[in-house]
């Protein structure tokens, strides 16, 4: 079997400015998804108290809402998670009552009003945790960068590790405005999918930047565009065939994970689909505008040195 | 060219078969048991226990399938979660028969099914983690200022004893924020006063001041001996937890330093959340002080009514404070006023044991042993206050409450007895919170979760069937894809996963849904290694490259690129292990470590695989790599 019989490079080159245009496009408006609707945060960041109760047959949401409220909790979202028979209910954070007593009265209050109801899970954070995870978060974010720009920079040259880390930060922007727009919930395992996604997606551009060291050695007489067009058609099956393996996987999770996984492989899907498009087709044009050279990767005969004594 | 030395085909059989034998545990399950063990040094769990047991089963007519006694005590294995409840309540019953005193600690528990050969050779399943199995966990923050503060405090008490015994006179010693201020009538004093700091306490560091004609001394405690004194805090406050939880009946508990002042507790197949945190979190301290003045009877010393009467109006004596005694519904009171020294004789870390009995008289009482040190300062201190009162006061939440003030009768040393105001229960009650120690530092909960036991089922299949599918779908692709090439791919992959898991058992690392998450994502991810390497080697082929010449160049090419992709990969996994705490920390150690198994099953196991098939044949015309021909 074989999927890619490409025998002529494709220029992608030629059509770079289309595609960055594309993904300015598309980066300006996740930052605008996340400015206006911003990130619906998991409690795990806000801080709060979250309940998943089961019935045994189809919860009644507005019900739920309805018993809680009358009883005094104010700000109760009640929704269904995973199946129409489990509901999660959140409550926010309140300065004087401890976690132990708000789950308590509302398994109560909710066992009172339909004995099937079962406890599946309670969850507490204090706000403190919350802002300690966010602050956390970003900083792994930017420990994963540096790291890898730095990296890229020792192995390669320190354009290509701009243009990977500006491309992939592109795939994680992307990622976080998806979540504004649709409201998905942030939760820690999103973050972590996030920055497993940056780590993969630089993969990708690694592979072509390899290529592309490769292509100035061999093709003596290419232009930089050539090489640059050549490097991704030559990588480009196993670009589409990895991204395909892995998004089997994420696929599989997303169909037999249940709720728990849903929003960790959703973040992968849109991670893995944009960075095959960001290391490709944002990437090598950002590389070739940082004005990448054949002497940037070979590097230059001792010749010069005799020419000076001379 | 194609051909491996002897030895690399020794280590990887050698890292398949560990590989295998580590995992294989995993596979077995495990029963639902319940653990019998000694709740106290005198009581020993021995065959007698043992044969005690059964009967009582038998009796009980409660089916049971296996019993085994090890040094941690005697463990009944039960067909099913039913019986193994059923089981603990017997057991708790014939073998703890009074409330409050109990002898045994039964716990619900789970045994690994894996046979002895592979336990004697620590090959043991891994861990699950509560979103696996169902528990509860909590997070608390240690309040380390209220360490030091006390501590403070305790050391004020312990020099102005000194002083006293020097004959060295002050003129006050108090405590502003986290500094002692001791004062005197002149310099001369003060030297002498500091001299004596410097030997009989050298955990302070003081500074001399003239403060508007007054010589002061400013101490505070050395920034070592303040670290030293919140590590152990710490320590102090997680011991306190090991023995309470002990209490709950609980087996396999988490219990760990997390970050500076965190305290991580995860207590597996609890679901009683109140009560665990009741015992738990009930952030007790004990303190003893001496009663100062009381309205409550002339039999004892210090009955002063108007001393009394002018603190309540507030004016409350330097060194002393206003506290009611707990409220007696029955008399319908808010509790005696009593005035308090704040000096504190001893706290609950000089206690050793307490339990509840009865005295000669049969009312109820807790007996209190102390160590060696504070038996020597209650010798002192009641030496010279027989007949007076002293407090012990139960501090939650830094809110100190009166449990009882009852008169001293005699010269106590390390043991002695509480009696009076409590009923049986109540005595039980409080000796149990005394025996599990007290918490050294205030604590609050600021993370808990709960996952039921069935949400945990749920979590291990949805793992599991989003692996297994996944695991699969890229099988089936890879060899339709690249035929031979792709079964060596898929077994190295296979390769990959066995190694990983081995790894985990041996580490024996707990296993959480976003673990399992972890080992799905990485095998997905890891499969790029071996589509790299084999579509450089159609790309050599395609180019003319004889066939051997193709698979040395696919790999040797390939090798930079996976090294270098897997790198960055790497990075991405360091950093969340950086920020990790939880599900992200267990997720990022499944990550590192798949990646690093991936590069020696990728490259290494794969190539041994073709390198075994393909060559030795001298004359190898094509490669079972799938269609390279285009024409």
């Amino acid at each position: 079997m074989e999927f890619f019989k490409i025998r002529r490079d494709i220029p992608f080159m030629r059509h770079a400015l289309l595609f960055n245009a594309i993904s300015a496009l598309t980066f300006l408006a996740a930052v605008f998804f996340l400015f206006s609707r911003g990130l619906h945060f998991s409690i795990e960041f806000t801080g709060g108290t979250l309940i998943e109760m089961s019935y045994a047959t189809a919860a009644d949401t507005d019900r739920i809402r309805g018993v809680l409220q009358k009883a005094g909790f104010e700000d109760v979202t009640v929704q269904n998670f995973g199946s129409s028979r489990d509901v999660l209910i959140r409550l926010p954070v309140k300065r004087d009552q401890t976690s132990a007593d708000l789950a308590t009265s509302v398994l109560s209050l909710l066992k009172q009003d339909d004995p099937s109801a079962e406890r599946r899970r309670t969850e507490f954070v204090g706000p403190q945790v919350g802002s300690e995870l966010a602050r956390d978060g970003l900083i792994a974010l930017l420990v994963t960068a540096i790291g890898i720009v730095i990296y890229l920079a020792l192995r390669f040259e320190w354009k290509f590790g701009v243009a990977a880390i500006i491309a992939n930060l592109h795939d994680v922007v992307i990622i976080l405005g998806f979540f504004a727009l649709f409201q998905w919930e942030f939760s820690l395992p999103v973050l972590a999918a996030v920055l497993a996604v940056l780590g993969y997606s630089v993969n990708e551009s690694v592979v072509i930047a390899d290529r592309i060291r490769e292509n100035f050695r061999r093709m003596r007489r290419a232009s930089v565009t050539e090489v640059i067009d050549n490097a991704i058609t030559r990588t480009i099956s196993r670009t589409i065939i990895t991204h395909g393996c892995t998004q089997a996987m994420v696929t599989s999770m997303l169909f037999f994970g249940g709720a728990a996984l849903h929003y960790f492989a959703l973040a992968l899907t849109i991670g893995i689909l944009f960075g095959i498009y960001s290391s490709v087709l944002v990437m090598a044009p950002l590389v070739r505008w940082l004005g990448v050279k054949r002497e940037d990767l070979i590097r230059a005969p001792a010749k010069r040195k005799d020419e000076a004594v001379v | 060219m194609n051909r491996y030395p002897i030895w690399v085909y020794i280590t990887v059989a050698v890292a398949l078969a560990l590989g295998l034998l580590y995992t294989l545990p995993n596979f077995y399950g495990e029963t639902p048991a319940v653990q019998v063990s000694s709740a106290r040094v005198t009581i020993k769990v021995d065959e007698a226990t043992q044969a005690a047991i059964e009967t009582e089963l038998k009796r009980a007519e409660i089916p049971y399938t296996g019993v085994l006694l090890d040094a941690t005590g005697v463990r009944v294995r039960f067909a099913n979660v039913d019986l193994q409840g059923k089981g603990k309540d017997a057991l708790s019953a014939a073998l703890n028969p009074k409330a409050g005193d109990e002898q045994y600690t039964i716990a619900l528990n789970l045994m690994a099914n894996s046979p002895d050969w592979l336990r004697s050779l620590h090959a043991l399943p891994m861990y699950l983690g509560l979103d696996l199995r169902g528990g509860v966990h909590f997070l608390y923050r240690v309040n380390l200022d209220e360490a030091l503060v006390k501590r403070l405090d305790g050391l004020s008490g312990n020099i102005r004893a000194q002083f006293r015994d020097k004959s060295l006179r002050h003129n006050g010693i108090s405590r502003e924020g986290r500094t002692l201020v001791l004062r005197f009538r002149d310099a001369a004093t003060r030297d002498k006063a500091r001299a004596l700091l410097g030997d009989g306490f050298p955990e302070l560091v003081s500074e001399a001041l003239d403060v508007e004609g007054e010589s002061r001394l400013q101490a505070r405690i050395r920034p070592e001996a303040e670290k030293q004194i919140q590590d152990d805090a710490i320590k102090q406050n997680i011991s306190t937890f090991h023995n309470r939880v002990n209490e709950l009946g609980v087996s396999e508990p988490v219990i760990q330093q997390q970050g500076a002042d965190r305290i991580l507790v995860q207590l597996p197949g609890v679901q009683d959340t109140a009560r665990a945190k009741e015992i738990l979190g009930r952030a007790a301290t004990l303190e003893f002080r001496l009663v100062e003045a009381h309205a409550g009877g002339s039999d004892s010393r210090d009955f002063d009514p108007a001393k009394i009467e002018a603190a309540m109006k507030g004016t409350v004596p330097l060194g002393t404070e206003l506290r009611f005694s707990r409220s007696d519904a029955r008399r319908g009171d808010r509790g005696e006023p009593l005035l308090l020294s704040k000096q504190v004789i001893l706290t609950g870390d000089r206690l050793t044991g307490a339990s509840a009995g009865f005295d000669q008289n049969q009312r109820a009482s807790v007996n209190i042993d102390l160590d060696a040190q504070g038996g020597r300062i209650m010798r002192d201190v009641t030496r010279d206050a027989v007949k007076r009162r002293m407090a012990v006061l139960l501090v939650e939440k830094g809110v100190p409450e009166v449990l009882t003030a009852p008169v001293i009768q005699s010269e106590l040393g390390n043991r002695f007895q509480i009696t009076g105001l409590f009923n049986p229960k109540e005595a039980a009650d409080l000796s149990l919170l005394l025996r599990a120690g007290s918490l050294a530092a205030p604590m609050e909960i600021i993370e808990e979760r709960t996952v039921g036991p069935s949400l945990g089922r749920d979590n291990i299949e949805k793992g599991f069937n989003s692996t297994l599918w996944g695991f699969v779908a890229i099988s089936l692709f890879m060899i339709a894809y690249y035929m031979v090439f792709g079964v060596f791919s898929v077994l190295a992959l296979s390769t990959n996963l066995l190694l990983l898991l081995a790894i985990l058992s041996i580490m024996q690392a707990t296993l959480t849904l976003p673990g399992i998450a972890a080992i799905a994502l990485t095998l997905g991810m890891a499969i790029d290694a071996n589509v790299l390497i084999n579509e450089r080697i159609r790309e050599e082929l395609r180019e003319g490259a004889s066939p051997q010449a193709a698979i040395a160049v696919g790999y040797e090419r390939a090798f930079g690129t996976i090294l270098d992709s897997n790198v960055t990969t790497l990075i991405a996994g360091i950093a969340l292990l950086l920020i990790g705490s939880g599900p992200v920390r267990g997720f990022a150690v499944v990550h590192c470590l798949g990646i690093l198994t991936s590069m020696f099953s990728a490259i290494v196991v794969s190539r041994a695989m073709v390198n075994l098939t393909f060559g030795r044949r001298r004359r190898l015309v094509g490669v079972p790599i799938g269609n390279t021909a285009w024409n």
